[in-house]
């Protein structure tokens, strides 16, 4: 097959200035000339804008990703395929994966979002895994900002309005709200999928003749490059223009996909299978024939679509959603078809696997591309970008007026901070419960899933801390990757695989690449410090608005497992009588808290992070809950120990409280009370464990201090500063979103 | 026992009430698929939650023309005893097996959470297993939960004992602030006149096991059982 593809009539001429437009640069442009021998047709050129864009190709991070640990006794698939995974036991392996669509969301928030969840959940179930929780980092503007509340509500009822009605229920999440979000707000979602360690799918196309099977809704002109365009550049005053590059999401036809895909994988007659995600069917079918080191043949004629008279660029660069392609096993098609035929969904042969590694693609009897797999894959661009790191890495925040206001107040106003208070508003338009497996859900530190038919369970938080990330990118991280580790050891759970999702601003600025490649060996070093490998993840450059940069905010999604889910660990105090006890690291810092945000700065640099005693306190934890020597564990993070305290006491069966002599232990400073940073736990004891749960901490060298007791009387004594009702505080803790969105529902 | 849990092709909650029914309650329970017309032998059909076919219209407005209801139609008619939980009593009231409709709750919003109901009739198939004024904690998870009916029909709902289920406070009294999606006189439970046929908002299949927060909801299929005995 030697013809040469032609410019088709009435397509623009290719020359720099398209490639400019399509966001290709001259080098990039005089790179796809050599490798082509030629001028690309409109088509190609499409092609390649999309498959070279930054949020394809990697071309910025690919480097500094190569440095993340990612072996581990436990893994089953590290990065590579649509999704990583763990063996979690008794034969199950935990499939999981986050992503962004934050410009997207920015554009149409509903969409943004929907799409978002929908586009993870194709992530997991091409792995054959059936999808079982989902959960969400959010990072708004301002509560005041006047975008705010719109942007909010909107994502919000996407993730909702797509997450109910496909059943997978979103257990988890973070939400923030800073004025560096104004312009650029982020959007990652995290879905996990639960698979027979044996029946992991593969994405690598194999066997010369197997049939492309293209499956489920049918193509439209949504969603054309939104990953180049869209995604991998800045905003400016013109993206409101681009809402059309954002894609609609169909739910129903998401959940007959699931089910249908299932279905079809049980058959063994799917050779490999991978989700029609950014770059449509472009990425997805010359991504698995670069895997499988063979090529592709594609007839565009045959392609379902939801209108005549799209052009083979429409075609090729379509993103509609709920699609996949499948190389299915040639002779076995029918079998195939038949299963999505009862589902009701599209299931067409629209091409074949070849053995010539060539990226070939007809239409209308003519060939109007023909690329080397390569080009598309392997050799995309790879930059070693430049950074620059700022003159001195500050650290600490610069000084500002400090308010000092009485300890009370400081408390009252960090409950009623939207970042501190309770997300309820938000996470009760989210199904937590379908499944039947959410053990602890929204609101806990870690949600916790049993694992059916087995005693093993699964817990999993995302965390972020884009404020400690803006002094220092390095320690900021750091910070995220353990907190997230303690957030699951504090369910009870034993750290077990990390998946990121790094939002950072232009890479082509220095000190943003500085950021990044410093986020990614703060990733790393504590990743391997704990000993969590890093199965999958997802980079977002690009994320500014009129020059104007968010801070560096890597999210991390920590999974954790149990041997034993019923020995899980709750964060609320349980029994009256109990002591309450702190378990710390480090000393706390007012940099980067939530006090500091509300107050001003104390000029104090961030908690200094010690990742051996990290590792041993997330160890003493897990081996606590494992003995069932502690009644409860509650993380320390924004607001800090007072505000922590608190939530302990909110029990959703009986609000309890807390006496604690803060004096007696030298904790009346507004650092000790409010500062952050520093790993803390909240425990609560029963008085015949407390020798064995002091002996888990001291052996380990943690500082481990009783400091109270939990009482029946629902006030929060903080002898000798603060004496409150706790019903009060709760009331506090709970309209914080309701009362500033009151008639925004 | 022989229970069928009809599958709509967007049904979500069709596995976790087999999952209640067969693993934790001990019964046989299987799927009864929507284009099927058989009910396979089942002495109790439960249509369970979820978005029947995709619900972009109005819910349940497209189910209840599906080849499985017609089954369930005559089922009812003859006596049987079928219990629809949320999209699955939107469904019930869509295709007139029972009275009133359910429209977008107050708040314009999905609301998942445990919430007190009432038990305001314990003679009924659905409720014997109870006594008059137990209060049940129960998830419910819905946009559209708000029930509605002509205020004579409820009345005369109430006279005849339809109600069998009411939004209450933890400690059993009525309130606005523990009505969580604004139904008419709190409801959150009917039957039908001749109570066989009983809709609930609230999710018994998700309160079957301590482990996952609370039993109340066994209650209500040990009712069935009872009255099937």
């Amino acid at each position: 097959m030697s013809d040469r593809p032609a410019g088709l009539p009435g397509e623009p001429a290719v020359d720099l200035a398209q490639a400019h437009a399509h966001g290709l640069s001259d080098q990039e442009f005089r790179a796809i000339e050599q490798l082509l021998g030629r001028t690309p047709t409109f088509t190609e050129l499409g092609v390649f804008s999309v498959m070279w864009s930054e949020h394809c190709s990697y071309k910025s991070s690919r480097k500094h990703l190569r440095t993340l640990p990612q072996q581990g006794e436990l893994v089953v698939q590290g990065p590579g395929e649509n999704a990583g995974a763990i063996d979690v036991g008794d034969g199950w392996a935990a499939v999981f994966k986050i992503e962004s669509h934050n410009h997207p969301s920015f554009v149409e928030p509903y969409q943004g979002a929907a799409t978002g969840v929908g586009g993870i959940l194709r992530d997991i179930f091409t792995m054959g895994a059936r999808p079982i929780a989902s959960m969400d980092s959010l990072k708004f503007g301002a509560f005041d900002h006047p975008r705010t509340r719109y942007l909010l509500g909107g994502v919000v009822g996407g993730i909702g309005g797509y997450g109910n009605c496909v059943g997978v229920p979103t257990v988890a999440g973070e939400v923030m709200f800073d004025a560096a979000y104004n312009g650029n707000i982020l959007v990652n979602a995290f879905c996990l999928g639960l698979a027979r360690a044996g029946e992991l799918m593969s994405a690598r196309a194999r066997g010369a003749g197997n049939p492309l099977l293209y499956v489920g809704s049918a193509t439209g002109r949504d969603g054309i490059h939104g990953a180049s365009l869209l995604a991998s550049a800045e905003f400016d005053a013109s993206s409101e223009a681009k809402r059309p590059t954002v894609q609609v999401g169909d739910p129903f036809t998401e959940k007959l996909l699931i089910e249908a895909c299932l279905e079809a994988a049980k058959t063994g007659a799917i050779v490999a299978i991978q989700d029609m995600g950014a770059a449509g069917l472009t990425s997805s079918s010359s991504e698995m024939a670069a895997r499988g080191k063979l090529g592709v043949e594609l007839d565009l004629d045959k392609v379902p679509l939801r209108e005549p008279g799209l052009t083979p660029y429409e075609i090729l660069l379509s993103e509609s959603q709920e699609r996949m392609l499948i190389v299915a096993e040639r002779g076995r098609e029918a079998e195939l078809k038949a299963i999505f035929d009862k589902w009701d969904l599209h299931a067409v042969v629209i091409g074949e696997v070849i053995e010539d590694r060539r990226w070939r693609v007809r239409w209308r009897g003519q060939v109007v591309a023909d690329i080397p797999v390569g080009a598309l894959a392997d050799e995309a661009p790879l930059y070693d970008r430049a950074q620059k790191p700022p003159a001195k890495v500050r650290q600490a925040p610069v000084r500002r007026a400090i308010a000092n206001p009485e300890p009370r107040d400081a408390l009252r106003a960090l409950l009623d901070s939207p970042n501190a208070a309770s997300k309820r508003w938000v996470f009760r338009q989210y199904d937590s419960i379908v499944q039947s497996n959410t053990v602890a859900g929204p609101g806990s530190d870690a949600a916790v899933l049993r694992i059916k038919r087995s005693r093993r369970g699964i817990a999993l938080k995302v965390d972020s801390n884009p404020r400690a990330c803006a002094l220092d990118p390095y320690l900021g991280t750091i910070g995220v990757v353990v907190e997230s580790a303690r957030n699951v050891a504090c369910a009870g759970a034993r750290p077990g695989g990390i998946t990121n999702c790094l939002n950072y601003g232009n890479p082509e600025r220095p000190e943003i690449m500085w950021q990044f490649a410093e986020g990614v060996r703060g990733l790393a070093d504590a990743a391997r410090a704990l000993g969590v490998p890093v199965v999958s993840g997802n980079v977002s450059f690009y994320n500014e608005t009129e020059g104007r940069a968010i801070p560096p905010t890597p999210a991390i999604a920590m999974l954790g497992v149990f041997a034993d889910v019923s020995a899980h660990m709750k964060q609320y105090f349980a029994r009256p009588g109990d002591a309450i006890a702190l378990v710390s690291t480090a000393k706390p810092s007012l940099a980067a808290s939530e006090y500091e945000a509300l107050f001003g700065a104390d000029g104090a640099a961030l908690a200094p992070i010690d990742l051996a005693r990290e590792k041993a306190l997330i160890e003493a934890l897990v081996a606590g809950a494992e003995r069932r020597l502690i009644r409860s564990a509650h993380d320390v993070s924004e607001g800090g120990l007072a505000v922590a305290i608190s939530e302990a006491c909110f029990n959703p069966q009986a609000t309890l409280g807390a006496d604690v002599d803060l004096a007696a232990h030298g904790l009346t400073g507004a650092v000790e009370l409010f500062g952050e940073g520093a790993s803390t736990v909240v425990i609560s004891v029963a008085d015949h464990d407390m020798e064995g749960a002091s002996r888990l901490f001291a052996a380990r060298s943690l500082g481990f201090r009783v400091i109270g007791r939990v009482t029946q009387q629902a006030r929060l004594m903080l002898r000798p500063l603060i004496d409150e009702d706790l019903e009060e505080l709760r009331a506090i803790y709970e309209n914080a979103l309701p009362r500033r969105l009151a008639g925004h529902d | 026992m022989k229970w069928g849990v009809v599958r709509f092709p967007g049904s979500l909650d069709d596995n976790d009430a087999v999952w209640a029914l067969a693993e934790v309650m001990g019964q046989e329970a299987s799927i009864l698929w929507h284009k099927d017309e058989s009910l396979g032998g089942a002495e109790c059909v439960m249509l369970p939650g979820g978005f029947s076919y995709g619900d972009y219209l109005r819910t349940g407005a497209i189910a209840r023309f599906s080849p499985i209801m017609k089954s369930i139609e005559k089922f009812a008619a003859d006596g049987g005893l079928v219990i629809g939980t949320c999209n699955g009593f939107q469904i019930l009231c869509e295709a007139h097996l029972l009275p009133g409709a359910l429209t977008r709750n107050r708040t314009l919003s999905f609301i998942c959470e445990r919430v007190h109901v009432r038990v305001e009739n314990a003679r009924t198939p659905f409720t014997r297993a109870m006594r008059q004024g137990d209060v049940l904690t129960l998830p419910i998870k819905h946009g559209e939960g708000l029930y509605v009916a002509p205020e004579n029909e409820l009345r005369e709902m109430e006279e005849r004992g339809q109600v069998l289920l009411r939004y209450v406070d933890a400690g059993g009294r009525e309130s606005d602030a523990a009505n969580p999606n604004g139904s008419m006189r709190a409801i959150a439970g009917v039957a039908n006149e001749r109570f066989n046929v009983f809709g609930l908002m609230p999710h018994p299949e998700h309160a079957v096991e301590e482990m996952l927060g609370g039993t109340d909801g066994r209650k209500i299929f040990q009712s069935i059982l009872e009255s099937l005995r």
